[in-house]
């Protein structure tokens, strides 16, 4: 009887000695199990769809996983359609949000059943450039001609952007603020409809994203004035035969003092998911913003790649919150 | 000239043994979705789209583009056959689709369906390879204004030519507006009509309702009368087929005219869904068996289906040149263009002309592969309908129910495909018309929001319908077509009257 009890003590402990090893690689490593679901919060197409679909590019491509990624489109409500979806995914790391600053911003402005703090933040892999865009045949030659122009007119010029109350409204709400000005703000389905509708002239300008231009500038319809930055961006290739992204000036100065203001691509885990996972999907992340398809979309879409995780993150959603609320409030547009 | 060597060229890199059999199997994958409800076109294209990943961007655009050309095909397959629409775009191929189905005259109906389908497809195609300079200029000349008195024009044409009772109409049509608002509203920016519940965000899916009122109604009402199918025409008979194709150049006018209408609303872009209502409804007003419309004429299969494909194929032209999605699965593969690395432009036409050109060219081989294929599928499907009932029914039933749920992959739209179901029974019951409530949903969203972005611009006058020589002649006539139906009215009663003194002296 002693001696049983003895063994089975033994057993025990030699069990949990053989298992200790493993238990402490479980603890501190997860991985994932089953397919991994990347939850798009934008319609198939929009900037957040190319983000994950090439993150899933560069995963599938380097190996990055051991299970295989199915990307899912939920972009109706601005997105609130897909962060609904993963905050009733409590615990569930084989779902990953792809974001841009909606998740913190669309629950200040429309009433949705999520709040920013339900998700588990990975981090930011990229932040995405504002330009001033007109019509290529425009007078105004830089932002101080616009701004006197903006002034003069009556009916105020046209700004267009895509939905409203997210970034391009905001922006502009910024550039009315900051330069004293006033534009009628027409939304459209995205930065693409705007962009046509600027190169047919139906709208005075807009405030696109490089890459939802690139194509117009390179044709000859519409043309960068300034960009949203606190030094020019980096010294890259052409673009025209004359120009590249580099060539163009910060708005800050030409008279719009808006120093800067771009949107970060972020990625979320549902609620209630481990360190040990959070871990495991900053380091594929990581990883992801170190392969050459990467470095090749940011490249092609002139984003800044910077890859913000942890508490800098957290810093950054903090602040972000604290001036968009103040905009927000001024505008008229918080809920609560 | 410059063109005919580029798409020469164009033929050129699509030729190859490895693009062909790229083409078939994009044609057979899209017609398996096409036929499905729910699972459309735009779910084929995504589905496919990680597989491009790996590919160059000519062979990933040729089987992106071939799938959707068969699920166009697949789509009229089923509305034909069980009145199920597999496409929003098929809607109104059911009206007379079906009838001639049931008249035991299916093999007739899809020869026809396929025939007219690969005319339009073509005749767009054509179409982009003369004029792809001219057409991009002319879609940029499209503001919100345009936009809305494009879509006014649609629904005017189809509403004004509509035979269920007037009444009826109206309070079909203010249900699918009403049910189009549902969701976040693209202006304001407001949820609407959700009542805080989660599952309301998304809005109704056109797609769920399509499923409901038109596949799980007809079944409900399948279930009540008994089943009607003539099985004469359900045997195998490929000389049907043959002497079908024979007649198909007599309604010439019919498939000329579609094609017009559906290139053109590809272009600007109004849609295919747009575009086949429209072309149906003036086909309606201007043929001669006007009247014998909705009963099973061959019109009236023929000008929706040239109009669904000429505007599917010529919507390719602005998403290449302008970036600009022409429907739900252009948007989708303007999303894998950016992937592939190429930036939608004018530039795009003189930078990676193997590319734009190379594609063009498979547009015409991958239609003239689709209709071979589903062609050689007719007598195959014609004889679905000779399964009895107690089998296919269940099946249906059960695709229908699948194909809600591929949507969203959300139980609430099962309950809503069921509910519309039921709705869809008492609609058909009470006489109340279902195609203007589709209409309306599908394009009473988007043309509102072009509303309400030209009232923006215009600071709230509605003058801004008739600012410019364009958007002025499209209103008008819009107006025009409304009030057709009332001046020929007025006019018969005026000639009754002239023609009544003499009578009475």
């Amino acid at each position: 009887m002693q001696r049983n009890t003895f063994v089975r003590a033994a057993l025990a402990a030699g069990a949990i000695a053989a298992l200790a090893p493993g238990y402490a690689q479980a603890q501190g490593e997860w991985r994932p199990t089953r397919n991994v679901e990347f939850v798009v919060t934008s319609g198939a197409g929009g900037g957040t769809d190319v983000f994950a679909r090439t993150v899933q590019a560069a995963i599938t491509k380097h190996n990055l996983l051991p299970v295989s990624v199915i990307v899912t489109n939920k972009g109706a409500g601005a997105g609130a359609e897909g962060f609904v979806y993963a905050r009733s995914a409590q615990g569930d790391a084989h779902k990953v949000v792809f974001a841009t600053n909606n998740t913190w911003l669309l629950p200040l402005v429309s009433r949705v059943a999520f709040k920013a703090d339900d998700f588990t933040p990975i981090g930011a892999l990229a932040f995405d450039e504002f330009m001033l865009w007109v019509k290529y045949d425009s007078p105004h030659k830089t932002a101080a001609d616009f701004l006197a122009a903006a002034r003069a007119a009556n009916p105020p010029l046209r700004m267009g952007g895509s939905q409203p109350k997210d970034t391009d409204q905001t922006l502009t709400s910024l550039i009315q603020r900051a330069a004293n000005v006033r534009f009628t703000y027409v939304p459209f389905r995205g930065g693409g409809e705007a962009g046509v509708q600027l190169a047919g002239g139906h709208i005075d300008a807009n405030t696109n994203n490089p890459s939802e231009s690139i194509g117009g500038w390179r044709g000859g319809q519409v043309r960068p004035v300034c960009v949203f930055r606190r030094e020019p961006m980096a010294r890259g290739n052409l673009v025209t035969t004359t120009q590249g992204w580099h060539d163009i000036p910060t708005c800050a100065s030409q008279g719009i003092p808006i120093e800067e203001f771009n949107m970060p691509r972020t990625t979320f885990l549902p609620p209630g998911t481990t360190a040990a996972q959070q871990a495991f999907w900053v380091g594929v992340m990581r990883r992801v913003t170190e392969t050459p398809e990467w470095q090749e979309y940011i490249t092609r879409t002139s984003q800044s790649t910077r890859f913000l995780t942890g508490e800098a993150f957290a810093d950054h959603i903090r602040k972000d919150i604290t001036a968009s609320r103040d905009i927000f409030e001024a505008e008229g547009w918080l809920i609560n | 000239m410059a063109n005919f060597d580029a798409l020469m060229h164009g033929f050129a890199v699509a030729l190859t043994v490895h693009h062909v059999t790229l083409m078939v199997l994009g044609v057979l994958l899209g017609i398996l979705v096409g036929v499905l409800p729910g699972l459309g076109a735009p779910n084929g294209v995504t589905l496919l789209l990680p597989i491009t990943f790996s590919m160059d961007p000519v062979s990933a655009i040729i089987l992106l583009t071939s799938t959707y050309w068969g699920a166009l095909f697949g789509g009229s397959t089923t509305s034909i056959l069980f009145n199920i629409p597999g496409e929003p775009s098929s809607v109104a191929t059911t009206f007379d689709g079906y009838p001639m189905a049931r008249d035991g005259r299916a093999t007739e109906a899809l020869t026809f369906a396929f025939m007219s389908a690969g005319f339009g497809a073509l005749l767009g195609v054509v179409v982009i390879t003369l004029l792809s300079g001219f057409v991009t200029g002319f879609a940029l000349r499209f503001g919100p204004a345009e936009y809305f008195s494009v879509y006014l024009l649609a629904f005017c044409s189809f509403i004004a030519f509509g035979s269920g009772p007037p009444l009826k109409t109206i309070v079909s049509i203010a249900l699918g507006f009403s049910f189009a608002t549902v969701g976040m509203d693209s202006v304001s920016g407001a949820m609407r009509l959700t009542f805080d519940f989660n599952d309301m965000i998304r809005g109704i899916s056109f797609l769920v309702v399509v499923i409901g009122l038109f596949g799980i109604g007809e079944m409900l009402l399948t279930l009540e009368e008994g089943v009607s199918f003539k099985s004469a025409d359900a045997r195998i008979r490929p000389r049907a087929v043959l002497s079908a194709i024979a007649r198909l150049p007599r309604y010439w006018v019919t498939m000329l005219r579609g094609s017009a209408v559906g290139i053109w609303m590809g272009i600007t872009p109004g849609g295919p869904t747009a575009a086949s209502f429209m072309s149906y409804g003036l086909a309606k007003r201007m043929s001669k068996r006007g009247a014998h419309f909705g009963k099973g004429e061959p019109e009236g299969v023929i000008a929706p289906e040239t109009a669904d494909h000429a505007a599917g194929t010529a919507a390719m032209l602005p998403m290449l040149a302008l970036g600009i999605p022409g429907s739900a699965t252009a948007a989708v593969m303007l999303g894998g263009l950016m992937i592939w690395g190429l930036n939608p432009g004018p530039m795009l036409f003189i930078e990676r002309a193997d590319f734009v050109w190379g594609m063009i060219a498979s547009m015409y081989l991958g239609n003239v592969i689709g209709v071979i294929l589903v062609l050689a599928t007719v007598p195959l499907f014609a004889a679905m309908l000779s399964i009895p009932f107690t089998i296919i029914g269940p099946v249906i039933v059960t695709v229908c129910i699948v194909g809600a749920w591929t949507v969203a992959g959300a139980p609430f739209d099962l309950w809503l495909a069921v509910v519309f179901g039921l709705a869809g029974w008492a609609m058909k019951k009470l006489d109340y018309p279902i195609a203007p409530l589709i209409l309306a949903m599908v394009i009473g969203d988007r043309a509102e929001d072009a509303f309400r972005q030209s009232m923006i611009m215009s600071h709230g006058s509605i003058t801004v319908l008739w600012s410019k020589p364009l958007v002025g002649t499209i209103s008008t006539l819009a107006l025009v077509l409304l009030a057709s139906p009332f001046i020929a009215a007025l006019r018969r009663s005026l000639r009754a009257r002239e023609q009544l003194p003499p009578a009475q002296e």
